[in-house]
């Protein structure tokens, strides 16, 4: 029990100060609680100045005694014991209520008798069914609404209906595998008995007979679950029930969540994940003083699997993975730090954590990869994104279960794929290069799709027999050889020369030219095999091969920029004298197709698991970055989220159609924004305060931890899932900033239930305070609910003139001139 | 230890010398009766130190007389500040570009010097040596620069000899202070505003509010501001800089026997000098770039209308004196305010929409409609009240307001400009806009738009030239006038496409137009209009910007300006810089193999990297040790260690690790910065494990001899590779190729 003890008493230091530990002589060695900096060593003594400043030798007690009036162990020593020994039994889960209440009940102004708590617990439990029930009763209600596609649902739903159909599909749109979730929609869809074989080819769409309601029906159920997350992650954070309250009913009421959480979206189910993630971490860190207990272990866990699950369905998952990384480190920190455990122990919570939050999940994620994978074995519409081992893999692809020759050889049939990710195969077409643009020659292009206009004759540069003749022997291409490369279709060479390419200017142009293979000089081409030695044979698939013209001594790329309309929106091809060795200008040879050599099997080219992962990452990362804006169109920035700036259209634009606006509850919005400010505000004075050594009552000490820890945590939550939309290039729009908003309503409730604490503590007495907090938390809840009524046409659906007319139910509502309704 | 007091002794000499020192009023009389002393102490190793940075720098500097590198490209600019041209550079703001051009105005250069290529010989005209001097001497003083920083973060004068030696030898450092460039001014400030902060840190314990005190703060914020003035990249000291006088301040507010109104008095000091005056700085180095800068030049075209009228000539010259109010029948040109892909005016000409696009889709074959990147006669509008016939102002003027429906009126066809529900060439979403030819097939014409003033006052403000940014909303469809950004195909003669967008989303500067000439049309009579249109419009008022709106908009414009990615042959990637990787060839001697090529020191890079990684290691090490209450070096030791890391270490990876998210063509140099951080690291981490970490004497004799025989080697590398930065001899191709240490090395050697 001693040692129990101890280590209760530490890992309670863990969580709050650093305290010195004890029986060390804690208060002289006393480390600073600052951030240690240099400079400063010494407290500075003020003689040059001003004399009376010269600080006084009693300054070290001073304080040790405003350490202890903010740790509270005068009169709180009893009090922390007791905190302590009810902690210990906190996460139990029949006992958790028990100290919850106790512990808010010393918060609370007027004490309530000892024995109220299992009052207090069942009002708890009321709350949390209460607010589980509106939640999914807001979600459900005319979820059948509108019986056409919406929006994006075009894009997952099609992405539902290729996994029920095991189609390989390429999607630029998510960047590291949604995987998991559009899985899960196909899978929600192919258990309500969805067929697949809808087309979602766009929004408005009639869905018809096709049963879409499993698909709709789970992501709203996943939706629902959002509030009842931020109801308890609230609680545990602000030990509040208004609190908590508070942030329910305004996400409750809030139509952009509620919009969003009742269509076939990603979102949903992403925002599912990241509050799960939330909660299971601010439940194990409440667990922080029984460490190792089964709770612990479970919410650890849990922790790193719904983290996986969040980065399976987004980009934006990495964003609660930092939050979640940050607080882990700064965990550990702190248990360092404490003395009286040993390295054996930090160790030991240094491995439970590495294995929960980072094996677990990484080996979650590339199981839900290789289920991905393995589901989706057919050859689809993505595949030319592809390198060419990883077609390989899929039946009906050309490449599957292929055999062709080994070496290339001269008169081989060939198709020069570019090595970098989506760019395509080396391509040729009877169009010229359109008057003005270079030499009006055959264009040449990369082109994305297989198509017989890829396929190439590589001849030797200085014969124009036909090699095929069996009467030659067979004679193979070697890495050095000076070739030329004929296109099949068309029969023109390859060729450059000094003319500056369409797009990039600095580069020469490239093109189809010359009759029946008939050129001039300009149509050589040096082949050679990155890092091999000269004279070597050149494989089919393995070998990465440059082509160096012979004449300018450029080298053969592509610049990956898309041609205007002349050029089919095919990408450029161009020979650049920089000889820098980027993938751009690495070529492989995919089809090999020369009657007079043996075919080998490809089998060997099967990519293994991580080569795969490895490689569809890329492209994914590679195409997220494509989605660029252009320049003349209006784009949503992130600053107009918070300020609820402008919604998105989810179905129609005119007074016949049933309208859907994707558009957060003003109301809650701009409290939202309010309070971040005031938090802000009201955080810095408090800490600056803390730091001039200011001497709080116990109450509103307790307040101040609440408001600082708790809403410190979810304002990071707040900015790491906000900020970093300001960076990135991509097309934005305004639905992004969901999951920062969950984040900023749950600080909404914290702040303003500690706030109005705080007003009802100062001067008035406990029942006056009761009622003033009482009623500012009411007058919140309905102000937010009153906003929900107004506002509610949005999400459910709207029929009738718009906003402007007097005559529609919206008029009076469009506060903003940029708001489309 | 020998060493240091050696040091000691070489450095302090006292000299007695007559000079200044201030003096009380009741000290007056004892003037009277003591002679005037005054000590000063010279630290002899800063006079040398300064001398030989001086000799290597200025050394030969006006050889080469030819332009090296990226001469080419800021002596262009010198150029336009000595013919006070305006011009718009988007590498980085004014002061950088005005120190140099200060050099070419001190050796009386007259910016008649065509910079067109690498190699070329200057003319006579050109004052090679004033012009190299500025960057020259940053250089040079750089390396005592770096003795003080080192003496201030209290290491050894030996280590501080050892950081300025460093400097010293650096042959990219040598390199690229020699010529107009601007990194050597960009290091000088970094290392100032580092200085000044650790001179003012070190006042602060024992006379805060003291004369030097306030000297070295503003000093700091002085630095800062020139810094950034100089790249953009100064940014990442100033908030080096920023955030460690935070920490600071912060203990400074958790130190109690302060009282309040004290610690007020030095938060509001700190925030006068390090953010006040940078920003005020920053401004006046715009305002003096926008007072030289006062005549029309190349890059008129990217600003708007408003500014080029406050250039001298250009755009001005046309516009002075007119009309400032639009009035119904006056004759405008309609500029687009986003002006991308290209700034142009709203165009019609004869020529009609071909009635099957090549995709198939059909048009109206009404009169195209484009935005035409070129002055034309054919940019000329007449504003036409729907209610009037007339086509000329009546007397007095009726000036067009907010809300108005005009129609506007192509001044050569006399046709309506139009749009309707027929999809657009390129952009299929949005409508076509047309001049309505009426072919007399049902096809209406809806010619209407109201006006809407986008940056009003109020709701009956005037449509005003240059200044109104409008909006054209079409009557019926309610239609936004807009540019596209597409090309028109060969039939539109590649002019840019003019939409009527349907689904405006919000406002975007694509839609907004603004005068820019303008006259109150006269002539009823199309014939005698065409003469009019033709005619030069010339009255004469002048309209002043004031300089907040032009520096906001330069601003503006040049951090949003999006140069051509260009690709060059010595750009290079963060990575090869650490490793050296890469190299640039500045410049070629046209007959021998003489040449100029940036290279670093191999054994200084390696050795400052290995420092660098070190020091992490070490500190990290330390760290956690002392989280388990585990104190390897006494508490001063360990302050002094961790600010040292934080300022070196610090810059270096504030100055560095940036560029890997930066999308733009990166060179060797970009590097410079961060390596003269880590340059002034390399002694300190050696100081260290000399002091702590060597235990026995043989082991610091040992270490010691190693130290010398690391410099001896960096010394010999920097002499084998100086043909190379200085230029100045010719070597022969197998001397060359020797020098040729790595494979991606550039290194230039003539054949025959």
């Amino acid at each position: 029990m001693l040692c129990a003890s101890g280590r209760l008493l530490a890992a309670r230091t863990a969580t709050s100060l650093p305290a010195p530990p004890r029986g060390r002589g804690p208060a002289l060695r006393c480390p600073r609680r600052e951030l240690h900096f240099p400079g400063n060593p010494d407290p500075p003594s003020w003689d040059c100045l001003a004399g009376r400043l010269t600080r006084a030798s009693a300054s070290p007690h001073r304080r040790v005694i405003l350490r202890r009036g903010r740790m509270p162990p005068a009169v709180g020593r009893g009090l922390a014991g007791s905190e302590l020994r009810l902690r210990r039994s906190r996460c139990g889960p029949r006992a958790a209520g028990r100290d919850v209440a106790i512990q808010a009940a010393a918060r609370s102004p007027k004490r309530p008798a000892p024995g109220s708590w299992r009052f207090e617990v069942a009002g708890r439990r009321a709350m949390l069914a209460l607010v589980t029930l509106l939640s999914f009763a807001t979600r459900f209600h005319r979820l059948d609404q509108p019986r056409h596609i919406c929006w994006d649902e075009t894009h997952f739903g099609k992405m539902g209906s290729y996994y029920i159909n095991r189609t390989f599909f390429f999607d630029v749109h998510p960047p590291l595998g949604k995987v998991s979730s559009v899985m899960l929609i196909g899978l929600a869809g192919y258990l309500s008995g969805y067929d697949g074989t809808f087309l979602f080819q766009k929004p408005g769409d009639k869905y018809e007979h096709h049963s879409y309601m499993g698909m709709r029906g789970f992501c709203a159920f996943l939706g629902s679950w959002l509030v009842p997350f931020a109801f308890l992650i609230v609680l545990d954070l602000s030990n509040s029930l208004p609190a908590a309250l508070l942030t329910a009913a305004l996400l409750t009421f809030d139509t952009g969540c509620l919009t969003l959480s009742q269509y076939i979206l990603l979102d949903p189910i992403l925002m599912f994940f990241i509050m799960a993630a939330m909660l299971s971490m601010v439940k194990y860190r409440s667990c922080a003083n029984r460490p190792f207990s089964a709770p612990w272990w479970s919410w650890l866990s849990l922790t790193g699997i719904s983290l996986a699950c969040a980065l399976g369905v987004k980009f934006v998952g990495l964003f609660i993975i930092l939050q979640v990384g940050l607080n882990t480190i700064a965990d550990l920190w702190h248990l360092f730090g404490d003395l009286s455990l040993s390295l054996v122990t930090v160790g030991k919570h240094l491995m439970a954590r590495v294995l929960c939050l980072i094996i677990l999940p990484l080996v979650l994620y590339m199981a839900i990869f290789a289920v991905h994978i393995m589901v989706l074995n057919k050859s689809g519409p993505g595949d030319g994104f592809f390198s060419s081992a990883f077609q390989a893999r899929l039946s009906g692809n050309n490449l599957h279960n292929a055999s062709i020759p080994e070496h290339l050889a001269y008169g081989s049939v060939i198709t020069v794929k570019n090595l970098r990710m989506a760019i395509g195969y080396l391509h040729s077409h009877r169009h010229l290069y359109p008057e003005g643009i270079g030499a009006r020659q055959q264009q040449v292009t990369t082109y994305l799709h297989k198509d017989y206009n890829n396929l190439w004759i590589i001849k030797k540069h200085n014969t124009n027999s036909d090699p095929l003749d069996p009467s030659f022997p067979v004679e193979f291409v070697r890495h050095g050889d000076i070739i030329r490369l004929e296109h099949k279709e068309t029969s023109r060479n390859l060729h450059s020369h000094y003319h500056e390419a369409p797009l990039t200017r600095k580069h020469y142009q490239v093109t189809g030219y010359g009759t029946n293979g008939t050129g001039d000089s300009n149509d050589f081409w040096r082949i050679e095999v990155v890092n091999r030695k000269f004279g070597n044979r050149i494989k089919v698939l393995r070998s990465r091969i440059r082509l160096i013209h012979l004449v300018t001594g450029c080298v053969l790329g592509s610049s990956g920029k898309v041609l205007p309309k002349w050029g089919w929106e095919q990408l450029e091809v161009t020979c650049t004298p920089y000889l820098k060795q980027t993938l751009n200008s690495i070529w492989n040879v995919e089809d090999h197709i020369n009657p007079k050599l043996p075919n080998i099997s490809l089998d060997v080219l099967q990519p293994s698991f991580p080569e795969i992962l490895l490689e569809s990452h890329m492209v994914m990362i590679r195409g997220n970055n494509g989605l660029k804006p252009k320049d003349n169109d209006f784009t949503s920035k992130p600053w107009h989220w918070p300020i609820n700036y402008q919604g998105l259209r989810f179905s129609g634009a005119n007074d016949t159609d049933f309208r859907v606006y994707l558009l957060g509850n003003p109301v809650v919005w701009w409290l939202n924004l309010v309070s971040i400010a005031l938090y802000l505000l009201l955080g810095s004075i408090i800490v600056v305060a803390m730091q001039r050594g200011a001497q709080l009552p116990t109450k509103v000490e307790g307040l101040t931890r609440v408001l600082l820890q708790g809403g410190g945590q979810v304002l990071l939550g707040w900015m790491l899932h906000y900020f970093p939309f300001f960076l990135m290039g991509r097309i934005l729009y305004f639905h992004h900033y969901f999951p920062a908003m969950l984040f900023s309503s749950m600080l909404t409730g914290i702040l303003w239930d500690t706030l109005l604490r705080l007003c009802a503590w100062g001067p008035a007495s406990s029942s006056l305070a009761r009622a003033v907090h009482a009623v500012g938390i009411l007058s919140l809840l309905l102000g937010a609910a009153y906003s929900f009524y107004l506002f509610h046409p949005l999400a459910y659906g709207m029929v009738g003139p718009l906003a402007q007319d007097p005559r529609s139910p919206m008029a009076g509502l469009r506060w903003l001139e940029s708001w489309e309704f | 230890m020998r060493c240091q007091s050696a040091c000691a002794v070489l450095g302090f000499l006292n000299f007695t010398q007559g000079g200044l020192r201030s003096l009380l009023f009741y000290k007056m009389l004892e003037v009277l009766k003591r002679p005037v002393v005054v000590t000063t102490n010279i630290n002899l190793n800063i006079v040398a130190l300064t001398g030989v940075g001086l000799l290597s720098r200025l050394w030969h500097l006006s050889y080469p007389r030819a332009v090296v590198f990226d001469e080419v490209y800021y002596g262009q600019y010198i150029s336009f500040y000595m013919n006070r041209v305006f011009f718009l550079d988007d590498s980085g703001p004014p002061f950088g570009h005005m120190l140099l051009a200060l050099g070419g105005y001190l050796g009386g250069f007259d910016g008649n010097f065509l910079w067109n290529r690498i190699g070329a010989e200057y003319t006579s005209n050109v004052p090679v040596w004033a012009l190299r001097l500025l960057p020259a001497l940053a250089g040079a003083l750089s390396v005592p620069m770096a003795y003080q920083i080192v003496v201030e973060l209290r290491f050894s004068h030996c280590t501080a000899m050892g950081a300025a030696l460093l400097l010293l030898i650096e042959n990219a450092l040598v390199t690229q202070s020699r010529l107009m460039l601007l990194e050597s001014p960009l290091i000088f400030f970094n290392l100032l505003a580092v200085l000044s902060y650790l001179k003012f840190f070190n006042c602060q314990k024992h006379r805060p509010f003291s004369l030097p005190w306030w000297f070295w703060l503003m000093l700091t914020g002085v630095a800062c501001a020139c810094a950034v003035g100089i790249k953009y990249m100064g940014i990442f000291t100033y908030l080096l800089v920023l955030g460690v006088a935070a920490v600071h301040a912060w203990h400074l507010i958790g130190d109690q026997t302060l009282s309040n109104v004290l610690v007020l008095y030095h938060l509001l000091a700190r925030a006068v000098a390090l953010l006040v005056t940078p920003v005020t700085l920053y401004l006046l180095f715009f305002y003096i770039h926008l007072t030289l800068l006062c005549r029309s030049g190349p890059h008129d075209q990217i600003m708007s209308s408003a500014f080029q009228a406050s250039l001298e000539g250009g755009l001005a010259r046309i516009t002075q004196g007119q009309p400032l109010e639009v009035a119904f029948g006056s004759q405008v040109t309609l500029r687009n305010i986003f002006g991308k892909p290209l700034p142009c005016w709203l165009h019609s000409h004869q020529n009609t929409y071909p009635i099957i696009y090549e995709n198939g889709r059909g048009s109206s074959h009404q009169q195209q409609v484009t935005c035409y990147p070129f002055k034309d006669v054919n940019n000329w509008w007449v504003v036409k009240d729907p209610g009037r016939h007339q086509l000329v102002v009546s007397n007095p003027p009726r000036p067009v307001r907010h809300g108005d429906v005009v129609q506007l009126v192509h001044g050569m066809t006399t046709r309506f400009l139009n749009t309707h529900d027929v999809a657009a060439p390129l952009s299929s979403h949005a409508q076509e806009v047309s001049c309505y030819v009426d072919y007399n097939i049902s096809v209406p014409a809806q010619n209407l738009w109201r006006l809407d003033i986008v940056n009003r006052q109020s709701d009956r403000d005037t449509w005003k030239t240059i200044l109104s940014a409008v909006r054209f909303v079409h009557l019926n469809t309610s239609a936004v006038l807009k540019l596209s950004g597409a090309h028109l195909p060969d039939w539109g003669f590649r002019q840019l496409e003019v939409v009527g967008e349907k689904l405006s989303r919000g406002h975007h500067e694509s839609m907004a137009w603004n005068v820019e000439e303008h006259r109150y049309g006269t002539s009823q009579e199309q014939r005698d209009r065409e003469l009019e249109l033709h005619a030069p419009t010339q009255v004469d008022v002048s309209r002043n910007l004031s300089f907040m709106a032009r520096f906001s908009e330069l601003q503006w414009r040049m951090l949003t300006l999006r140069g051509e990615d260009a690709e060059h042959k010595y750009s290079s990637t963060p990575l090869e810089w650490v490793t050296l990787d890469t190299s640039i060839a500045y410049w070629l001697h046209p007959r021998t193999s003489a040449q100029i090529h940036l290279v670093g020191n191999i054994v200084i890079w390696a050795s400052a990297s290995l420092a660098t990684a070190t020091y992490v290691l070490l500190f990290l090490w330390y760290l956690l040790r002392r989280r388990r209450d585990v104190h390897d070096l006494p508490e001063d030791v360990w302050l002094h260690w961790v600010l040292a890391g934080t300022l070196c270490t610090g810059g270096w990876a504030l100055n560095y690790l940036p560029f890997f998210l930066m999308e733009k063509t990166l060179f060797l140099y970009h590097y410079l910065p961060a390596l003269a951080f880590q340059l002034l690291l390399l002694p300190l981490v050696l100081q260290h494990v000399y002091d702590h970490l060597c235990r026995s004497r043989v082991q610091r004799h040992l270490f010691s001899t190693l130290v010398v025989a690391w410099y001896s080697v960096a010394c010999h590398v920097s002499n084998k590779l100086r043909p190379l930065t200085y230029g100045d001899s010719s070597l022969t191709p197998g001397e060359l190729l020797a020098l040729r240490w790595r494979d991606s090395w550039d290194i230039l050697i003539r054949k025959s």
